[in-house]
């Protein structure tokens, strides 16, 4: 990143940290709602120094990684099956549609009659988030391969099933990676709103618990911790990596 | 006869109204070690003939033989070069040429073959880059390299240099025809271009269209390499050009007199 790109943001940064406090220090809202940006800094100074945050954040990453995991697994199956077979995709192929326009909050009163207040409802939900997203980017992934590289691997006698391993699945990793990324960013917001319908441990139930404390303080914290992991994951992890495939594939 | 055309059709679709037959009775003898070309204008089906040796397409009627064998599915004594190089982006230029060894020779074999066919096509400083960093030249010598790796008893050229620029068709018609000098491969080569056709081969065979057949068949009887201005290559020019043109009046005007049917 160019330095004056870096030093406009953080200016940016700045002035609206700097608004705040001016609005704060002209005391229009009671401190119970609106509270300074140094009240919101300790808080999560504090929540941090306890290691409070730090076993709810251990907490949601492991109902993530756990549902992020699962959902790759089912959502490559289900896509792959969709993308080979024609007559699969015709039947069910509108339904997955259908299920991915469903927000994953809605999941949450399914998921809690069934598991209860767990850790296992949480990563159910979690798993309805990522898989349907997943499965529609396999579908497309498979589905595009360009009809000329499989002819061109057939007169090289490779057909069948080790065409499908040599040149279908390599040459579906950019709209797979696309599809990780899509995966990633539903599964990360489906966690969000199973964690704070749960009974924790967990960011979102932090969040809920801070609510429920009327710690405005807390609040804001959490949500800005949520908003920069989000981020920070999507532009350091996903967006550099599906670059970089998309460029050695030649797509960009 | 080493590859040999009898009598093969295509058709597609069925029942009388829906049938469309895009060639019929086409008859071709090639001996081995000959630089053939397959010229004619586009619709003619000159690359679904192309497709069929390579057993990508399937034959509706009659037989295509190669030394005595029929043809009906792709294998490896049939190696094909496409208009686009069609390479594998994920790998890198020597795996490329390396993909069709895969399983029929140790890996070591694999690579020292490779480097082998990347040093004809002037390529043995590129085999670790990806495909993308490569000119669309480059990516198309790669492709040829990677045909010849398997050995195949044909190298079949669907207008292997139509999307390249005049400047590198040319260097790379003096790289074919060396290759072909060192290789004694039997080419089989589709283009629409008159010029390139007479350059290359031993022998042109010019396709008619509506309905597809062999309309000529002449032989090259001038030395390589062949210069434009050249007598006997201007006069041969002048012939195959004249066919063409009835050819593509031909089409011209049905497409016009279908038009004033519709509109009418």
């Amino acid at each position: 990143m160019k330095l004056s790109l870096l030093v406009k943001r953080i200016a940016f940064l700045v002035v609206v940290i700097g608004i705040w406090y001016l609005i704060y220090a002209m005391n229009i809202f009671e401190d119970i709602i609106f509270p300074s940006p140094t009240t919101v800094a300790s808080a999560l100074y504090e929540g941090f120094a306890s290691g409070d945050l730090f076993s709810a954040l251990g907490a949601s990453f492991r109902h993530l990684f756990s549902g992020l995991f699962l959902a790759i697994l089912f959502g490559t199956l289900l896509g792959v099956l969709l993308g080979k077979s024609r007559e699969a995709d015709e039947t069910a192929g509108m339904y997955l549609v259908a299920l991915q326009s469903i927000p994953s909050i809605v999941w949450v009163p399914l998921a809690i009659m069934i598991f209860g207040f767990s850790e296992a409802a949480v990563v159910f939900v979690v798993v309805l988030g990522g898989t349907f997203v997943m499965a529609l980017n396999v579908r497309s992934a498979i589905r595009s391969v360009s009809p000329q590289l499989l002819r061109a691997a057939k007169t090289m006698g490779v057909g069948g099933v080790s065409q499908f391993f040599r040149v279908e699945i390599p040459a579906s990793v950019p709209y797979f990676m696309s599809g990780l990324r899509l995966a990633w960013a539903f599964s990360w917001r489906a966690l969000m709103a199973g964690e704070l319908l749960s009974n924790g441990p967990g960011l979102g139930y932090s969040l809920r618990y801070a609510q429920d404390y009327a710690r405005m303080d807390q609040v804001i914290g959490i949500i800005i911790i949520i908003g920069v992991i989000g981020a920070v994951v999507d532009q350091v992890v996903f967006s550099k990596l599906e670059k970089n495939v998309m460029k050695r594939w030649g797509v960009l | 006869m080493f590859l040999a055309f009898d009598q093969v059709a295509k058709r597609f679709g069925e029942g009388p109204e829906n049938r469309f037959e895009v060639f019929s009775g086409i008859d071709i003898h090639i001996e081995e070690n000959q630089f053939v070309s397959i010229l004619g204008p586009s619709g003619c089906g000159k690359s679904t003939l192309l497709s069929m040796v390579a057993g990508l397409e399937e034959i509706s009627s009659g037989t295509i033989r190669l030394e005595g064998e029929d043809i009906n599915r792709p294998g490896p004594d049939r190696g094909m070069v496409f208009q686009q190089p069609s390479l594998f982006p994920w790998l890198t230029v020597r795996e490329n040429v390396m993909f069709p060894l895969k399983k029929r020779m140790s890996k070591k074999d694999a690579q020292a073959r490779a480097d082998h066919f990347l040093k004809m096509v002037h390529l043995s400083k590129f085999r670790s880059n990806y495909t993308y960093e490569l000119s669309g030249g480059m990516q198309q010598r790669v492709a040829i390299a990677r045909a010849l790796a398997m050995d195949p008893k044909v190298l079949l050229m669907d207008e292997p240099f139509g999307a390249l620029d005049e400047q590198t068709r040319h260097i790379l018609h003096k790289e074919l025809l060396s290759i072909w000098e060192d290789t004694k491969k039997t080419i089989l080569f589709v283009t629409h271009s008159i010029q390139e056709a007479i350059k290359l081969s031993d022998r042109v065979i010019v396709m008619g269209t509506r309905p597809g057949q062999i309309i000529a068949d002449f032989h090259v009887d001038a030395p390589r390499p062949r210069e434009r201005d050249d007598s006997y290559v201007i006069s041969l020019e002048k012939q195959v050009m004249e066919l063409l043109e009835k050819e593509i009046n031909k089409v011209l005007k049905e497409e016009l007199d279908d038009e004033a049917i519709s509109t009418s």
